[in-house]
């Protein structure tokens, strides 16, 4: 079956042997992890000492499909997992991938907290405004007035502005572009493996299986229309001031890039302070016995 | 001296025994979150890990300290953390993950009182079904409970051995009272102890598949992050290579594996202290703080004349299923003290098909008299 005219460009990234993957036609989630894989080889990184954790979901599947330790781990906790995998092993790069749904509703406390934390990772959060693979329930980032399987009348909730979230919550690096800004995209994933601290990306992906059919969105083609119509790169753009609806501008760019002492420099701070180094073992200033 | 190497003789409080034999054991990382009656171990291990290269981190709940400590495993870094019930009942989902994902680590719960937030300074022994059963779904599950700081110490070494033998989170099953209880506890110099390390493949790349049981092994051997293997690992059910695969097929053999490989080898982790058991005619079963009430009540009622046989379980998951059964052929009966109102006692009523099981059940926050017992013993006694 295979020739060389069938090889897919990334496929030393990908996990062939389980291609075809579940997505579905039109979903933006094959060009992010095509950009991501891309972001990761620019970077130049060993490949080898690069981790992905994801939770669950559409999005929690990329784990599987990307060639990389990868770990697909329970809904709403791949961040406190990612802080574990991270900070036993810091060569490790680790990277979160994960849906709106699983990184805001379920798992939004360990977003904040990992922010404030300023752990050294990298989360990237896929936002289709809906939950995909349950079938279309409202998200935390439904938009108001949307309908969704849950939100027969309209949404009632007023959705959360992911960058103004994560920026709010002390990340040292926060953007947004969408799923049709592949290269921009890649570049910002580039940046983000190479920065220390806490960086935060969201992307906006077309969801027409579940969100487009459910108002009116079009195909996955329509989509991308739309995003090229709606979307204008404003670096400059106070995070707090730029919430997604269902229609107006996609603010998109790199809002904040900021060098903030991560939790293991911190770390490493308070133990200087306490534990005096010698050759071969420690001894605590001022203590004999440690009991 | 050395302070990871910190051997004695200590007057050591129970959950700094615990925290020290993780030390001792090897385990770099914690995940906490705080509670009563089990902050004492998190306080200790932020003290001693920074000063070992170690990493604590107090997270944001008990969800994310259990799952930072999968991850943490993950990294070849061995892991604990501790909690009391409701912590258990937050991490119980992520202690599944680990239960799918094969990953050594150690979860302390020192009990309390309970339901919900129950006697949080007093001690119980309620959550003994909830480590057995508590995530959804079947696992095979271990669960050691020590009776005092000494022991304490001990099994939590134990505890690190069995997760990194068989690659799961196994229980430590303290109580308030032995977390608290100030007691001589004697810390051996570091090369006596006996400690079991995670198996690490050999094998390279691709050759590697992270759910392949090789040379009749009952689990997979190991790799972390980092080491160039490339693999997946998911809480989806997954066949050899860790991909998911929702074929019936695959469904059972990895359950049955999951539950075989403690099952199959309970005779190991089976821990027990047993008394004059061969020829009594009643047996008292307890554990953890409970048995150290009933010593002295047995003691009485051998005065009486009764023969007392005296069964502590130091490992009460996987269950002494067999011996129970062996037993109730010879006894009257079996008397069961707990600190719950019947985990433990119905799993030996399960066993025990020839003679009766007589229950003391106590729902905690107090301790079992001395007459109640030694009467639960005269009436099994008296209606052989």
């Amino acid at each position: 079956m295979q020739n060389n005219a069938a090889h897919h460009p990334m496929e030393k990234y990908l996990r062939m042997d389980r291609m075809p993957h579940i997505w579905c036609s039109s979903c933006g989630l094959g060009t992010i992890v095509n950009s991501f894989m891309k972001g990761i080889k620019n970077a130049g990184i060993d490949t080898n000492k690069v981790a992905v954790v994801s939770g669950i979901g559409c999005t929690g599947r990329v784990a599987g499909y990307i060639k990389l330790d990868s770990y697909h781990t329970t809904h709403g906790r791949a961040i406190p997992f990612a802080s574990g995998l991270k900070l036993a092993n810091r060569d490790l790069t680790v990277a979160v991938i994960s849906g709106d749904g699983d990184l805001f509703a379920i798992g939004g406390n360990h977003l904040i907290h990992a922010a404030r934390r300023n752990v050294d990772m990298n989360v990237i959060c896929v936002n289709n405004f809906i939950y995909g693979m349950t079938g279309g329930q409202n998200a935390p980032t439904t938009p108001l007035g949307a309908y969704s399987s849950t939100a027969p009348y309209g949404n009632y909730e007023q959705p959360f502005n992911l960058v103004g979230v994560a920026a709010a919550a002390g990340a040292s690096y926060v953007a947004r572009w969408t799923a049709l800004h592949f290269h921009r995209l890649t570049d910002t994933i580039k940046e983000m493996a190479k920065k220390k601290g806490f960086c935060f990306l969201e992307v906006v992906s077309p969801c027409s299986t579940v969100f487009a059919r459910k108002n009116k969105g079009g195909t996955g083609l329509d989509i991308l229309r739309e995003y090229k119509d709606r979307s204008i790169i404003d670096h400059e753009a106070d995070p707090q001031k730029i919430p997604l609806g269902m229609n107006g501008e996609i603010i998109c760019g790199v809002f904040i890039n900021e060098d903030r002492p991560t939790f293991w420099e911190n770390v490493q701070k308070g133990i200087e302070k306490r534990v005096v180094k010698t050759k071969n073992y420690k001894v605590i200033k001022n203590r004999e016995s440690v009991v | 001296m050395r302070i990871s190497d910190m051997h004695g003789e200590f007057f050591l409080q129970g959950n700094y025994a615990c925290a020290e034999a993780a030390i001792s054991a090897g385990c770099r990382f914690f995940g906490a979150y705080p509670i009563t009656p089990a902050s004492e171990i998190a306080e200790r291990m932020s003290y001693r890990l920074p000063q070992l290269d170690g990493v604590f981190v107090q997270f944001e709940d008990e969800i994310a300290s259990m799952a930072s400590i999968l991850g943490a495993s993950w990294a070849g870094v061995k892991s604990m953390t501790a909690t009391s019930g409701p912590g258990i009942s937050l991490m119980l989902e992520n202690i599944g993950l680990g239960m799918m994902m094969e990953t050594p680590c150690v979860v302390v719960n020192v009990q309390r009182g309970s339901p919900s937030t129950g006697l949080p300074t007093s001690w119980g022994q309620s959550d003994m079904m909830q480590a057995r059963w508590g995530s959804h779904g079947d696992y095979g599950s271990i669960a050691l409970c020590p009776k005092s700081p000494q022991e304490y110490f001990d099994l939590t070494i134990k505890a690190f051995n069995f997760s990194e033998k068989y690659r799961l989170p196994v229980f430590i099953m303290a109580d308030a009272v032995v977390g608290h209880m100030t007691e001589k506890v004697v810390i051996p110099p570091s090369e006596e102890l006996e400690l079991i390390e995670r198996k690490y493949t050999n094998k390279k790349g691709d050759q590697y598949k992270p759910y392949e049981c090789c040379d009749d092994e009952f689990v997979p051997d190991f790799a972390k992050a980092g080491d160039g293997h490339l693999y997946h690992s998911t809480g989806l059910t997954h066949n050899e290579k860790g991909y998911p695969d929702m074929s019936v097929e695959t469904h059972i053999k990895l359950v049955n594996r999951l539950i075989n490989k403690i099952r199959d080898n309970s005779e190991e982790i089976i821990l027990l202290e047993k008394r004059d058991i061969d020829d009594a005619d009643v047996i008292v079963i307890s554990y953890g703080i409970t048995s150290r009430t009933v010593i002295p009540a047995i003691e009485k009622a051998k005065k009486k004349g009764i023969k007392i046989g005296y069964l502590r379980l130091i490992t009460v998951w996987p269950f002494p299923e067999k011996l129970i059964l062996e037993l109730s052929k010879k006894v009257a009966g079996f008397v069961v003290a707990e600190l719950n109102m019947g985990q433990v006692a119905l799993e030996v009523d399960r066993c025990a098909k020839y003679c009766t099981t007589k229950w003391l059940p106590h729902p905690g926050g107090g301790m079992h008299s001395q007459s109640e017992i030694i009467k639960a013993i005269e009436e099994v006694a008296h209606a052989k």
